[in-house]
């Protein structure tokens, strides 16, 4: 194996990285800010948020495709990423009010006195007013974005420390990234936990000083900020899978043991690829809320998680564009499905709406692409590259099914 | 098919045909924003389907200014942050003309900004916790002083009441209307050691504790009340473990904020008769608007469905909406809105209900004891109460008020004489 | 006008009919016909009681009509009269004088008189002494409920005096004890009421320790000096110890004591009201953006004689130190109060280890149902190792199973002996199809099992939306299971709970028969440690797969019918279960029924422990329980009963 250029190494990144750009022109060029207004600027909204969940469903993928950690909690870490922003975003957009409204008083206001009129305004609709102590930061954007990484990576990093030192592996660590995630919801779904409760932080499409702005404008910035990080992330993680790293990340999700017996450090490699994808993750929530305009706990309820993992199986994991494309795909047919833009189907006796049925079509095709399908809708791509495994007459391919050792160690 | 429409518009106000652009669609189109599924499904597709009723009835008596109406039903599937995206694609996708929809108060503050970028108009239809007041939300619903202070009231001065148990699910209408309710019982002389509050998770089914807390409130010899504003699911356990506790409406009353009549076929009533719940509301109400409303729903959904207090609210928007489209002559929102101020439909009680300038309703409050049947046997009526969109209890709200039609404001400061914002805090 | 005149014939044709229906009742009510009318607590006093001291025979007629809400009026008169409903919206009215039939009316010509149950509270005790010595038990039992809820010092005479009359042995035990309470409150010497106080001094009822926390009320006083002589002094509150200083300052200003202390409102306020050509006592406004410059401006105006000056801190303890500030007994008698204290201080012991008990009580309810939610999961996950995400709607479906057999066989009690077994075969069917058609491809893929369950789960959910509807469905107990078991006022837990517990239990001995007694048992535990040696040994493993499968999914039908008859039906039943029961097996110690029994009992006790420690937040109990959980697995990730040597390789 000779080292070479990245590029060379994939070839997918350079196809990828084409298609996404094209995407985003396309989208640029079509949208309403740019004039022709043949995509609608609440569908720009819907494609920015798309590229935000792919990318991270390409952290879902480098921890659970490459790494076998099947994370059951990275949607934690998304939402966190975005209350985060969504702090700064709300203080600074109360600020403006308060600051101009007070202007108007005889007496100019103190500092005391804005801060006071900011709280009221933020927590006065969940019966409070004063600061908790977590929006101590929340004035300053800098601190605020240090914050989208370093809250959701310090929690990965304590969460991942424990439960990787204490061994906890495959089911078990599944469940206990749900119950850390539920517990996380929970706690934000509290008003005392100073996030205004249930009903989260809103109103964050309004950017602070941008009034003047129109939308259509807003939600391109953010589809250009969105690609560009999906860009950034998956060039990222191909570079982390495709050196040495990324053959123990993989030698770790076929057989554990042996790797540590070969001398390698496990629970170093897990945490660091469990911290990493969580701050992936976070950058992706932060990009995500404001163009989704409310964050609110039950973002990160556990089913979110779960569907994640679904999206990378559907999509095939243990290969990055795999997990683009079953991001994007699932997410923006179920918002087709659920749209109510579906044409019923009359069968005479019963007329199938798709409101009520989509789940369930969704619900069944999860466990027919596990049962037939295993490698996901990316598995379509190894009928043009030739990258079939070699038939071993029914028999598992490795300690673990699912596993392509052969094939990968070409690479 | 958008552009052709545009094109279609255009060309027809070039021809000098319409005075505006919407005008040339012949249809008004109403936007139907209720979740179809997720957990508040069980909720608002009720009203999704009163919608749907009302718009066929006013369809058969010809529709409006001529043209028929045509509803859009869309499906924010209780996905908060979907509520603002499909309130975007019915404004600016669809180009509706109004939007009936949201329950949560959550919904609603996922849905405000687009509507208030966008001048859309939506009729709010659930009761809530106030403290809003919107250039471009009608509240049809009661606001605190239309059903949680007249039920205290009742309970202070004629259950007797002098140790309350407010118990809640944690959520911000909750929140906000206990917080109301504690200041004001603070005003009326009750210690702030006879108040208990609780707040529990969302579909919460354990209770025997919470029940048992609440009996053993009773132990200093004061009347003890509950005043519940427990969302959903949640009651049918807390009301189970209420009868099997047998703690009868005489020696601790319970007043639900959140119960009526759809709740209630969860459950058998025969053990929680006498208890109470306060709403504009209530199917039992006798009037013959009412009887025809009864009957027109049992006809369409069936013998066994049930009518409640957010139907009649959004029998009340959309009556006054149509007036309001009548009078304007045009459904461009602003002509709308300043036809709405001071506009008089009958409601479904036997009164009237007035809009009034800070886009709340003049309505009565009821209050009515549950019955073996599953109905409620309305026992106080009051006048109508005008909804009163900023507190008085609460000292920072008090000084606050709401006028768009001479202000131009809905969030006015009384004592600094100044408009503190046009917009609203979400 | 002509209709008016009409109308006045008519009126004053009827007139000498209507007469004739008056009588002394009648009058009465008429008198009082505006306060009935209004039937408010608050104004309804005097006609109570001018009808109860009429010294009419059919008094005690019209207060109970009445109470019943069985007292209507007829509109065009104004009359009263007790009411039955012969036919749909007709009424038979009846003379409460007379007590013969007056006519049907429809019910658009009458009016129902609903007095609120304030106001039937006020009736129950004007009947108090009409129903002491009632022929009927039930009105005696009526009476005596109506002296509970609302004692009156004029109760206590015809109370005693019914006392030595009572036939019913347990309801002269309660007039009794009820006259105890009452002698204690409203006696009228001092040893008489001590007498009683130290009767009840070991009593936990709810009643006893109200009557005594009734002679306790305290009101906070305020008293320039020392508290003056002759008051009863509950606790002098110092301020600083007992009290914020602060707060005690502003109680005497709010009495008018002292001049109150200004906050930076009122500073503004004022300062505001003082601008002068941009300026403020010289200081210009611009600058008034911090407290000190604030500070200073005012005190130039304090200096000015133009405003109030805010007190020191000196001024403060002057004015504290000034005044008494005491908490004082309403009841005169000091002995009282102090033997009232001491009867409490005794029975608080007493309730608090009560409640200890009626805590425990509902830590083990809430294991059971834990237990019950996850026993399936034991089956299905611990003993197969298979991650069933659909486990919560088989749950789901055993509760609509319950809901539909209701639905089919009125007879609660028949509808659920039917809906049990009938839950366990459906989801055992259910089961056995997706073991057969899913998970048995899936064995060796267990991460791949919970996706595939997982969209299972989902598509059941919906079915069930599309099938049942979303609104929560009724499942009704039969009514042996209504009401408590109650030991004492702070004890007590409710039959359905109680039969929860039972059913856990039932199931912990089945499958512990099951596992160790037959041999299905023997052959599920053979092909969990070893499947190939197992088949080798002649026992099929996919038959013993299935059938385990489909014992797992039966069970979870089952609990689903119990939890839906203490909670709700819906179709989010199982989604509200699955993470927890999950975490019950997990932390329990996957693979040992024990560890799923000690799970759920830990999950449990924690869970009301944490409620009880913060008993204003409910969802705040949940997420520490969860949290401590992730922090248990942690240190022990096998769970509490872990599973050693060979049987625990992975």
């Amino acid at each position: 194996m000779t080292r070479q250029p990245l590029f060379a190494k994939n070839p997918s990144l350079l196809i990828f990285l084409a298609c996404l750009a094209l995407f985003t022109l396309l989208v640029t060029v079509f949208s309403e800010a740019m004039g022709t207004g043949l995509i609608s600027t609440s569908f720009v909204k819907t494609l920015g948020k798309t590229l935000c969940l792919c990318l991270i469903a390409i952290a879902m993928d480098l921890v659970w495709g490459y790494a076998g950690i099947l994370s059951l909690g990275h949607f934690a870490f998304f939402g966190l990423g975005g209350y985060m922003i969504g702090m700064w975003l709300m203080y600074a957009r109360t600020r403006d009010i308060v600051v101009t409204s007070m202007a108007n008083a005889e007496i100019p206001p103190t500092n005391a006195e804005v801060i006071d009129g900011i709280g009221n305004q933020i927590f006065g609709v969940v019966g409070s007013s004063d600061f908790p102590l977590v929006w101590a930061f929340a004035h300053s954007l800098t601190l605020q974005l240090i914050l989208v990484v370093a809250v959701p990576g310090i929690l990965a990093l304590i969460f991942g420390w424990l439960a990787f030192r204490s061994r906890v592996t495959g089911v078990y660590l599944s469940i206990l990234t749900q119950a850390m995630t539920l517990a996380l919801a929970l706690y934000l779904f509290q008003n005392d936990s100073g996030l205004r409760g249930n009903n989260g932080l809103s109103g964050l499409q309004n950017l602070p000083g941008a009034d003047h702005i129109p939308q259509a404008t807003i939600s391109l910035w953010f589809l250009w900020a969105s690609a560009l990080a999906l860009a950034l992330g998956y060039g990222f993680a191909t570079w982390v899978v495709s050196g040495k790293f990324g053959s123990v990340l993989r030698g770790i999700r076929d057989d554990e043991a042996r790797v540590r017996f070969l001398g390698y450090s496990v629970e170093g490699y897990k945490l660091f690829i469990f911290t990493v994808t969580a701050i992936i993750a976070a950058i992706a929530g932060a990009l995500y809320y404001p163009q989704a305009g409310i964050i609110n706990p039950a973002e990160i309820a556990p089913i979110a998680s779960i569907y994640l993992a679904v999206w990378v199986a559907i999509g095939g994991r243990g290969r990055l564009y795999g997990a683009v494309i079953g991001a994007a795909l699932v997410s923006l047919v179920s918002t087709w499905f659920t749209g109510g833009q579906v044409p019923s189907i009359p069968l005479g006796f019963y007329t199938i709406d798709w409101v009520d049925w989509w789940q369930v079509v969704l619900g069944l095709s999860f466990v027919l692409i596990t049962l037939f399908a295993p490698k996901g809708i990316g598995g379509l791509f190894d009928l043009f590259t030739g990258r079939t495994p070699p038939n071993r007459h029914g028999k598992d391919l490795g300690p673990d099914s699912g596993a392509l050792q052969e094939q990968e160690a070409d690479a | 098919m958008n552009l052709l429409k545009n094109t279609l518009a255009g060309s027809l106000v070039m021809a000098g045909l319409a005075t505006s652009a919407l005008a040339a669609d012949d249809t008004i189109k109403v936007g139907v924003l209720h979740s179809l599924s997720g957990t508040m499904a069980i909720s608002e597709t009720t009203l999704k389907d009163t919608m749907l009723m009302l718009i066929d009835e006013q369809n058969a008596k010809g529709g409006v200014l001529g043209k028929q109406l045509e509803a859009v039903v869309v499906d924010p599937a209780s996905d908060w942050p979907l509520f603002a995206e499909k309130a975007r694609e019915l404004l600016t996708v669809e180009d509706v003309d109004v939007i009936f929809g949201s329950w949560t108060s959550v919904s609603r503050k996922s849905a405000l900004p687009v509507l208030e970028e966008l001048n859309g108009l939506m009729f709010y239809p659930v009761q809530y916790e106030g403290e809003e007041s919107s250039k471009n939300v009608f509240y049809t619903g009661a606001a605190p002083n239309q059903q949680a202070i007249p039920a205290t009231d009742y309970f202070l001065e004629e259950l007797g009441v002098e140790k309350f148990a407010l118990l809640g699910t944690d959520y911000v209408y909750p929140r906000t209307t206990n917080n109301i309710l504690e200041s004001y019982l603070k005003d009326k002389g009750i210690a702030a050691e006879d108040i208990f509050v609780n707040y529990t998770p969302f579909g919460h089914s354990d209770w025997s504790k919470i029940v048992a807390d609440v009996v053993a409130l009773g132990a200093d010899g004061k009347k003890v009340g509950v005043i519940s504003t427990i969302n959903g699911d949640a009651n049918i356990g807390f009301y189970k473990e209420l009868a099997a506790a047998g703690v009868s409406a005489d020696d601790i009353p319970v007043v639900a904020f959140s119960v009526g009549e759809e709740e209630l076929s969860g459950l058998d009533t025969t053990n929680l008769v006498g208890h109470l719940a306060a709403w504009n509301y209530f199917q039992s109400a006798e009037s013959d608007l009412n009887d025809e409303f009864i009957a027109a729903w049992k006809a369409r959904m069936g013998e066994d469905r049930v009518t409640n207090d957010p139907m009649e609210a959004h029998v009340i928007g959309f009556n006054m909406y149509v007036k309001a489209v009548e009078a304007a002559g045009s459904t461009d929102v602003d002509a709308v809105r300043s036809a709405m101020y001071g506009l008089e439909v009958p409601n479904l009680t036997g009164g009237t209900a007035v809009m009034l300038p800070n886009h709340h309703l003049a309505k009565p409050v009821l209050i009515g004891e549950i019955q073996a049947d599953g109905q409620f046997d309305i026992i106080s009526q009051t006048e109508e109460v005008p909804g009163d969109a900023w507190t008085d209890f609460l000292p920072e709200s008090a000084v606050l008020k709401s006028d768009w039609k001479d202000l131009g404001c809905g969030m006015y400061n009384t004592a600094t004489s100044s408009c503190v914002q046009i917009q609203s805090n979400y | 006008m002509r209709v008016i005149l009409l109308a006045l014939a008519a009126i004053l044709c009827l007139a000498p009919s209507l007469q004739a229906q008056t009588g002394p009742v009648q009058d009465l009510l008429q008198t009082h016909r505006a306060l009935i009318e209004k039937g408010s607590r608050k104004s309804i006093a005097p006609a109570i009681d001018a009808i109860a001291a009429s010294g009419l025979t059919e008094a005690q007629t019209v207060l109970q009509t009445w109470q019943a809400k069985d007292m209507w009026q007829r509109k065009e008169d104004k009359l009263f009269f007790r009411a039955e409903e012969v036919a749909k919206k007709t009424y038979r009215l009846y003379d409460f004088d007379s007590g013969e039939a007056v006519g049907d009316f429809d019910k658009g010509d009458l009016k129902q008189l609903k007095p609120n149950s304030g106001v039937r509270a006020m009736i129950g005790a004007a009947l108090v002494r009409f129903q002491l010595s009632d022929p009927d038990p039930v009105r005696r039992l009526a009476a005596l409920e109506a002296i509970q809820r609302d004692a009156e010092a004029s109760h206590l005479e015809p109370l005693r005096a019914s006392i030595p009359d009572e036939p019913d042995a347990t309801i002269k035990a309660r007039k009794e004890q009820l006259a105890t309470l009452l002698t204690l409150r409203f006696g009228s010497d001092e040893p008489t009421r001590l007498k009683a106080i130290e009767s009840i001094a070991t009593n936990i009822s709810l009643d006893s320790r109200a009557a005594l926390n009734t002679l306790l009320t305290t009101k906070r006083e305020i008293s320039v000096g020392p508290a003056p002589e002759g008051t009863n002094v509950a606790a002098i509150m110092k301020p600083g110890k007992d009290l914020d200083q602060d707060a005690a300052y502003d109680m005497l200003a709010d009495k008018g004591l002292v001049p109150p202390r200004l906050s930076p409102a009122d500073i503004r306020t004022t300062l505001a009201a003082h601008i002068d050509g941009g300026k403020v006592a010289g200081v210009p406004v611009a600058t008034l953006n911090t407290d000190e410059a604030r500070a200073k401006a005012y005190a130039a105006l304090v200096a000015q004689g133009m405003a109030q000056s805010q007190p020191t801190d000196g001024e403060i303890a002057a004015a504290l130190a000034a005044h008494t500030i005491y908490d004082a007994y309403v009841e005169p008698s000091a002995a009282v109060t102090a033997a009232a204290e001491k009867a409490l201080a005794s029975i608080k012991t007493r309730v608090s280890m009560n409640q200890m008990l009626d805590l425990a009580l509902d830590g083990i309810s809430l294991a059971s149902i834990f237990f019950l939610a996850a026993i399936g999961l034991a089956i299905t996950f611990g003993v197969m190792g298979v991650i069933n995400m659909a486990h919560g709607e088989f749950i789901m479906m055993g509760a609509y199973t319950g809901y539909v057999v209701q639905q089919l066989i009125p007879n609660y009690t028949v509808s659920i002996l039917v809906a049990l077994p009938l839950a366990f075969a459906v989801t055992f069917a259910a089961g056995v199809a997706m073991e057969r058609l899913v998970i048995r491809w899936l064995y060796n893929r267990p991460l791949e099992t919970l996706l595939a369950t997982f969209g299972i789960s989902i598509a059941l959910q919906q079915i069930a939306k599309n099938i049942f509807g979303t609104q929560a469905r009724p499942l009704t107990s039969p009514g042996w299971l209504d009401g408590a078991w109650v030991m004492n006022d702070v004890v007590s837990i409710s039959y359905i709970r109680i039969a929860i517990f039972v059913l856990a239990l039932t199931f912990l001995a089945l499958f512990l028969f099951i596992m160790k007694r037959t041999r299905l048992g023997l052959e599920t535990r053979a092909v969990t440690q070893n499947p190939r040696m197992a088949a080798s040994m002649g026992i099929n493993p996919d038959r013993v797969n299935m059938l385990t499968f489909g014992l797992g999914s039966g069970i979870a039908g089952i609990a689903g019918v119990a939890i839906g008859l203490f909670a709700k039906v819906t179709s989010e039943l199982g989604s509200d279960y699955i993470v927890q029961s999950f975490m019950t097996v997990v932390v329990g110690g996957v693979g040992n029924i024990w560890g799923t029994l000690a799970g759920a009992a830990m999950i449990g006790f924690l869970q009301k422990g944490i409620e009880w420690m913060n008993p204003s937040n409910t969802l705040a109990a949940q997420t520490y329980m969860i949290i401590f959980i992730i922090i248990f697995i942690q240190f022990r990730p096998r769970g509490i009963i872990a599973l050693k040597g060979r049987a625990a390789g992975d």
